[in-house]
């Protein structure tokens, strides 16, 4: 893999660490969701040239369609946007930006310095193959997953109703995902 | 595009979302940063899974950690807005009713 494939990896990767920065030290809370759009769709962009399809998709649109939405509504729903500017400046910097220096820099050594048995990758389309596999060996997380997102419905809308008296439903945004 | 490569990418967004958990008073924002965490994750799972071997396994963990992701906004946000609902603020240093 060379010449535009490799544009594309850096262009890709330099979006989402770019925009990854950006919602880390952007005050302004709004702002912030807004970068990390783009972090999310950089993530989906790696995803394609890792030849997974059917990830970049879910990625799209559960990420970029669903929780960023979610983000954004919750970030209108809790704050004052009339009266206090939406910003909140960050406490512990120096500290947690030592920290978080110090760990990418033995992150990154670890991962250079590390001889890995890379074999030659294969573009394949991984849709079909996912669906088999997760209705034949992977069927019991599955399953599990699927409790796992009715109880989250559930809770989400009994937290978010307003009153526990007055059962209204036109409260049932929150439990959509 | 190399492995390590992506690993690093990984890694750079691992380190943005931890600074964000630890930085930030606002628990929207807290999220935001776990999410990111999430992604990072995400990458490892599918670039070690593209490079070092011939099956699906990473791909369908890091399907399950999208699903998981997304009920925990569901769930986390909805407790922001019960919070917000109850305290009048969000913010992550209010929410010590439970200390001892």
């Amino acid at each position: 893999m060379s010449g535009p494939a490799d544009f594309i990896f850096y262009a890709a990767a330099a979006m989402t660490v770019g925009a990854a920065i950006l919602v880390a030290i952007l005050p302004n809370i709004l702002y912030a969701a807004v970068a990390l759009l783009f972090s999310f769709a950089g993530v989906a962009g790696l995803y394609v040239l890792l030849s997974a399809d059917f990830l970049a998709a879910t990625q799209v649109l559960v990420y970029v369609g669903g929780i960023l939405v979610l983000i954004l509504f919750a970030v209108f729903l809790s704050n004052r946007i009339a009266d206090v500017k939406i910003s909140n400046p960050g406490r512990f910097r120096l500290p947690a930006g030592v920290i978080c220096l110090v760990l990418f820099g033995v992150l990154s050594y670890t991962a250079v310095s590390t001889p890995f048995a890379v074999k030659k990758p294969v573009y394949l389309p991984t849709t079909a193959d996912i669906g088999e596999l997760l209705m034949t060996r992977y069927l019991l997380p599955f399953e599990v997953a699927s409790v796992l997102l009715l109880a989250a419905l559930i809770g989400a809308a009994l937290l978010s109703r307003p009153d526990r008296g007055a059962p209204e439903g036109g409260e049932m945004e929150e439990g959509k995902r | 595009m190399t492995l390590d490569k992506l690993l690093v990418v990984a890694a750079a967004l691992f380190c943005c979302g931890l600074y964000t958990v630890m930085t930030r008073r606002n628990a929207v924002a807290v999220l935001m940063g776990v999410e990111l965490i999430l992604n990072a994750t995400n990458i490892n799972f599918v670039a070690f899974s593209f490079f070092l071997s011939r099956v699906m396994g990473g791909q369908i963990f890091a399907v399950f950690v999208i699903v998981l992701a997304a009920a925990e906004a569901a769930v986390a946000l909805a407790i922001f807005l019960r919070m917000f609902a109850t305290t009048g603020t969000v913010e992550v240093d209010v929410a010590d009713q439970l200390k001892g």
